[in-house]
């Protein structure tokens, strides 16, 4: 049970910081979550540390792909705005 | 009549003397500022219209995390209130950062204060930036450290930051009503949850608070910066402005909301209109009271090097740090006695009696007249085509007063083909001369060195006087030049206000 980071992530540093398990490293072209350390924070804390403060939608992705923050949760723009600028994606 | 060079200290202006050092303002405009802070501030290129002219300053990108979300940010850019967006700044790790530190202050002796700014928040990345603080305060003890924040996580670090001996502390603060602060924040990082909507502006906005009060109960200068949001904080700030100086804030600083749809922000997008020069004007002249000390404010970015306005970031990349050779003992000395001199050169300046000019018939009634000017190093230098930026002045019965600065974007390709920018670019609604001309709203008059042409016919379409005839002259003198040249003509004259008259 792990997540991951996709390509949309900007490398800002923020995840690695409060990650409790050490699980998040910086990588090219973006940060990697270690997979053999992630726990999805079960035991830590109710919700995953990286999604929680992860500024950029579908930068991290469940074992399903499934985005933790969608496109639009984060900045509140619309979504028909969204993928008018071709900026919406379902899933990983 | 006396017209000196007005002083923002108030009545007691004999010390107002900086008849061209292009800002405009008064030397004792830090005058009503207790000793002790004023003795922090008279030498900080951000704080001091005088000192922005000689000393330098830089800052490190060293901080990337942040730990809130405001509508005027993407994060793909650096932070757009601190830095522009647009641009990411070199990411540096703390060691890094020292190096490219004491290679800067050695090549630019005048080189006195180090800042924190971004691109994210510097207190979400505590061990980045204490990092760095601790290891400069050793090998360059001479520098002054600054550093700003959202507030988010500025009581907890309010300790750490005395201990480093961080005498400057800026919050960016827009509202003080969680209503308006759920228009500019979706969401905080808070005790490890994603907190969104009035609540987390409400977490924020007292956490703002808690971190100012705290600061000034320990010495801390603290600035306050806000983003002027039209239609969200406009009516808000005035209060924003008097809660956070009667807290003890030394500075509020309002800075114009960038809304650019190209930096995908969410007011970006959502078509979210920036204010008018003349609504910033406005605003800060509600808000700055006396202390108008930042209108030479350049939104620096947040690995910006040089004196305000220029960047020399390009000179100082790592890989041309990592081959400089430099004595840094040296250094240090050299930086003390270029320090030392520009304070006497400023002190001489203080002690000095004001550029007086003698009144020749301006009617005390008189209207103030706004003035843009293309200056540059406190002179009437730079082609209206060339001028990147122009320095508002105020002229009035009672002296000229700097007002502030609006940039322009450059659109004269060189010193012949002024008007080529004329031109319409494919999905602009308007040209960039035209642009330039908008954002002159107000002014009455524009001094340049030079001028074209088409930009001259335009102008005076717009109802703006081109002015080419102080080049290289003093600001203040050319300016004060003009307002009494207009008075002759006799178009001064008080606005005759019936209201007004009993
Ligand atoms: S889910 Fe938790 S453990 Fe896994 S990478 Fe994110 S912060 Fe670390
Ligand atoms: S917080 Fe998000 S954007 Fe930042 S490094 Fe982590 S995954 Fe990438």
């Amino acid at each position: 049970m792990a997540l991951s980071i996709t390509e949309s992530c900007v490398n800002c540093w923020a995840c690695v910081d409060v990650c409790p398990n050490d699980a998040i490293y910086p990588d090219r072209p973006h940060f990697m979550i270690d997979d053999m350390k992630c726990t999805e924070c079960i035991g830590d804390h109710p919700d995953p540390q990286c999604a929680a403060i992860c500024p950029i939608e579908m930068a991290i992705a469940d074992e399903l792909g499934v985005f933790l923050n969608p496109p639009g949760s984060l900045t509140g723009i619309p979504v028909e705005k969204l993928k008018e600028l071709g900026l919406w994606r379902e899933a990983a | 009549m006396e017209l000196p060079v007005i002083s923002h200290s108030g009545p007691k202006a004999e010390g107002g003397g900086c008849a061209s050092s292009g800002c405009g303002s008064a030397p004792d405009a830090l005058a009503h500022l207790p000793d002790h802070i004023r003795a922090k501030v008279q030498d900080h290129p951000c704080y001091s219209e005088e000192a922005h002219h000689y000393f330098a300053r830089m800052h490190v990108a060293v901080a990337p995390a942040c730990n809130i979300q405001c509508n005027y940010c993407n994060r793909k850019y650096d932070c757009s209130n601190e830095s522009r967006p647009g641009v990411v700044s070199e990411l540096l790790t703390p060691d890094q950062a020292i190096r490219k530190v004491l290679a800067v202050a050695a090549e630019i002796p005048q080189m006195t204060v180090l800042g924190i700014a971004g691109p994210g928040d510097p207190l979400a990345n505590p061990a980045r930036t204490f990092d760095t603080f601790r290891q400069l305060s050793e090998k360059a003890p001479d520098i002054k450290l600054c550093v700003s924040t959202n507030g988010l996580s500025l009581p907890e670090h309010v300790d750490e930051i005395a201990k480093h001996n961080i005498d400057h502390v800026t919050i960016t603060i827009n509202c003080v009503d969680p209503e308006i602060g759920a228009q500019i924040y979706p969401w905080i990082y808070w005790q490890n949850k994603r907190i969104r909507g009035v609540e987390a502006a409400r977490i924020l906005i007292e956490q703002q608070q808690k971190g100012l009060e705290m600061l000034t109960a320990r010495g801390i200068l603290v600035k306050v910066n806000s983003v002027l949001i039209p239609g969200v904080n406009d009516q808000h700030l005035a209060e924003v402005s008097k809660i956070v100086k009667a807290k003890g804030a030394f500075l509020h600083n309002v800075m114009p909301l960038i809304a650019e749809a190209e930096h995908g922000t969410y007011y970006g997008l959502m078509g979210q209109p920036e204010p008018t020069a003349e609504q910033l004007q406005a605003l800060q002249d509600e808000c700055a009271g006396d202390m108008a000390m930042m209108r030479h404010c350049r939104q620096c970015r947040a690995d910006a090097v040089g004196l305000l306005g220029e960047d020399r970031g390009d000179e100082f990349t790592m890989d041309k740090i990592d081959v400089m050779d430099i004595d840094y003992a040296a250094a240090m000395a050299r930086r003390k006695e270029v320090h030392d001199a520009i304070i006497d050169q400023l002190e001489a300046k203080r002690g000095n009696a004001p550029a007086a000019a003698v009144d020749r018939g301006i009617p005390a009634g008189s209207r103030p007249v706004l003035m843009a000017v293309a200056g540059k190093n406190g002179v009437v230098a730079e082609h209206f085509g060339h001028a990147r930026e122009f320095l508002i002045y105020e002229a009035s019965p009672a002296g000229v007063r700097f007002i502030g600065h609006r940039k322009t974007e450059l659109y004269c390709g060189g010193m012949d083909s002024c008007g080529d920018g004329d031109v319409i670019e494919a999905g602009a609604s308007e040209s960039l001369l035209d642009r330039n001309i908008r954002i002159l709203e107000g002014c009455e008059v524009v001094l340049c060195a030079k001028i074209g042409y088409e930009p001259w016919g335009k102008l005076e379409a717009a109802g703006i006087a081109p002015n080419g005839e102080h080049a290289m002259e003093a600001i203040e003198d050319a300016v004060l030049a003009v307002y009494k040249e207009i008075a002759a003509t006799g178009k001064l004259a008080p606005a005759v206000d019936s209201k007004k008259v009993a």
